[in-house]
């Protein structure tokens, strides 16, 4: 019993701790100018929208969320078509030295930013992909791969190579195998690597800063980083902005819960 | 329906030899059986039949055709794995019809062909149902239901009932049976218990270290097993068999093992006796008498364990050093620590030489 409690305890604080920042955003997001600036700080807002409507129709979020839906979007899907073949390839194929890809693979993902942004950079201003919406698409791809190969080659892995035989001998080539049988049964990997993709991409701030210079084209976070001025902080359109920004992925991420459920595969073999 | 020969069929795994040079007839309509423990290539002889794997030489064929280069997919044939490898996001129905929707086929073929073989396996009730909502039984039903609807020109079973419990495993193999005789269809079947393979097979083919050891009818694997080890790995308990060297003694071959000499009848020297052949003698623990009879040998044996096995009794013995196994009546009155005499019919014994089985050309069996 008193383990539960601590457990619970344990479990109270650290979703309160992850969540505070959150919910002083939230409620920021709903103050007037006034509340903002009072002192003693006032903890309930007034449930005023007018930063709302400030940061829509005053700074153009919705643009931003246009672009950020677009790369995002963009890069879950080309990584996804790229991932799903390479992973299902190392996960199945008698390659040699398949542990040794894997684990290039993983240290090609803890490369520091920094590190490649100069090469990367030069290498998009050559192919004429800077201030343009794929040009950071590309290094998004780029670096989400690993991870997706990763998560989806595990998935793959634990699907019984039986279903697969069975579906070759009921008459099935390659791709439809693929596409019948082993996506359906790895669905939950698939959103899972998808949903980290789109993070990632709604998220990144680095690149889209670096390769995308003209508003027009800017995502999300940069979007709001631009909001301050020379010598304004304006706390409660980032405060809304913010908000606008977290809430599609909170919704993709709820919608797609009920997909991430394990024990899909239940019942496929002797369980 | 139809009928398979396999010709010179070998398959290594990176120079490890799985199977050697493999020759087969499975005739039409034939239930035969792929027999022998557990890593001796069986399956993987299956798989190759199935274009599955493809073997390192060798030949397959169909009907007289050879399908080497056909996939899986266009050789008509239809495979039960161990593990029922059913769909797990489909319905048992989707999972029947599957196969035949692949091959674009009309609708209701399809529902005449699922209600056709539910019916057959008694699961029509569980069309509608997702394979984790069935038990292990009727997993094993639907998938061989999937196999039924396609009406192929051969079935494989890869160990079918292994993972069913005993009882149902009984029942289902009796059904199989009478599926088999139903459908009049050419099966193949792989196993690695004997049981199976006697009351299932009208065929069986032993396999053992990737080689046939003997491809017989059921009753002649057990009566005329073709070495030792098929002799071994057919029957339970296991035929005892005894090493040993064969010498011409006056009218006699004596044949002398580990502290245990037995006088055979004359004629049974080996053909190149220059050489050491060696010699393995056999027979079955049911074949072992306790009364003295014409025609037998007797030795005295001394019982270190009976095992009551309900019916009869399984009395352990040694023979000077040698291990001995009889199956006796249970009202003996046998008791372990005592000597008895053991009486061996001469008719009964099997004669290995090179393990190879020797029928010596006057007496049958000798």
């Amino acid at each position: 019993m008193n383990r539960r409690l601590l457990l619970l305890l344990g479990i109270v604080t650290t979703v309160g701790l992850s969540l505070l920042p959150f919910l002083w955003f939230l409620l920021t997001s709903f103050k007037s100018q006034a509340e903002i600036e009072a002192a003693p700080p006032t903890w309930w807002p007034s449930g005023s929208l007018s930063f709302y409507r400030s940061a829509l129709f005053d700074h153009h979020l919705f643009d931003y969320v246009a672009n950020s839906v677009v790369v995002a979007g963009s890069t879950t899907l080309l990584a996804l078509l790229i991932a799903i073949p390479a992973a299902y390839a190392l996960a199945r194929l008698p390659i040699p030295g398949k542990q040794g890809i894997l684990a290039v693979l993983l240290c090609v993902s803890m490369f520091p930013q920094m590190a490649i942004a100069g090469p990367v950079w030069r290498l998009l201003d050559a192919i004429g992909g800077l201030n343009h919406r794929w040009g950071v698409v590309l290094p998004y791809v780029a670096l989400t791969l690993p991870l997706a190969i990763w998560i989806l080659a595990s998935f793959f892995k634990e699907l019984p190579p039986e279903l697969e035989d069975a579906a070759r001998v009921d008459g099935c080539g390659p791709w439809a195998t693929l596409l019948r049988i082993t996506l359906p049964l790895a669905a939950p990997g698939i959103f899972t690597a998808a949903i980290l993709i789109l993070i990632y991409a709604w998220n990144e701030f680095f690149f889209a800063l670096l390769i995308l210079t003209q508003p027009e084209q800017q995502t999300l976070p940069v979007g709001i980083a631009l909001f301050q001025g020379e010598f304004t902080m304006p706390w409660g359109e980032l405060a809304a902005a913010s908000v606008v920004a977290t809430l599609p992925l909170i919704v993709v991420v709820l919608l797609c819960q009920r997909w991430i459920v394990s024990g899909l595969s239940a019942g496929a073999v002797k369980g | 329906m139809a009928q398979l020969e396999l010709r010179a069929v070998s398959k290594s795994f990176r120079h490890q030899a799985v199977l050697r040079d493999i020759s087969l007839q499975v005739p039409d309509g034939s239930f035969t059986i792929l027999l022998g423990p557990s890593g001796c290539g069986k399956s993987t002889l299956l798989r190759i039949i199935a274009g599955l794997d493809a073997q390192t030489s060798g030949q397959v064929l169909i009907d007289g055709v050879v399908i080497d280069h056909l996939p899986p997919a266009e050789r008509d044939i239809a495979m039960v794995f161990q593990q029922y490898a059913l769909y797990p996001h489909l319905s048992v129905r989707e999972n029947l019809a599957f196969a035949l929707t692949i091959r674009r086929t009309p609708r209701h073929v399809i529902d005449e062909r699922i209600a056709e073989a539910s019916q057959l396996l008694d699961i029509q009730g569980l069309l509608d149902r997702k394979p984790r909502d069935l038990s292990g039984g009727q997993r094993q039903r639907v998938a061989m239901g999937r196999a039924i609807v396609r009406k192929p020109k051969l079935f494989l079973f890869d160990e079918p009932l292994s993972n069913l419990d005993a009882q149902l495993r009984t029942s289902m193999r009796i059904e199989l049976k009478k599926l088999q005789q139903r459908l009049q269809a050419t099966m193949i079947y792989v196993t690695h218990d004997q049981v199976e393979a006697m009351t299932l097979g009208d065929r069986i083919v032993v396999i053992e270290g990737g080689r046939i050891r003997q491809a017989d009818d059921p009753q002649r694997t057990y009566t005329a097993p073709a070495d030792p080890f098929v002799a071994s790995f057919i029957g339970t308990p296991p035929m005892n068999l005894w090493e040993g060297t064969l010498r011409a003694q006056g009218t006699e071959t004596i044949f002398r093992s580990d502290g245990m000499t037995l006088p055979l009848p004359a004629g049974l020297l080996p053909p190149h006796p220059g050489q050491e052949p060696a010699i393995t003698l056999g027979i079955r623990p049911e074949d072992i008498a306790l009364q003295e009879a014409a025609a037998t040998i007797g030795v005295e044996a001394l019982v270190e364990l009976i095992e009551d096995l309900g019916a009869d009794l399984l009395i352990h013995c040694r023979v000077g050093d040698l291990k001995l196994v009889a199956r006796a009546d249970r009202n003996t009155g046998t008791t372990t620590g005592m000597a008895m005499p053991l009486f061996l019919p001469v008719n009964k014994l099997h004669l290995f030489i090179n393990h190879r089985r020797f029928d010596p050309p006057t007496t049958t069996p000798i």
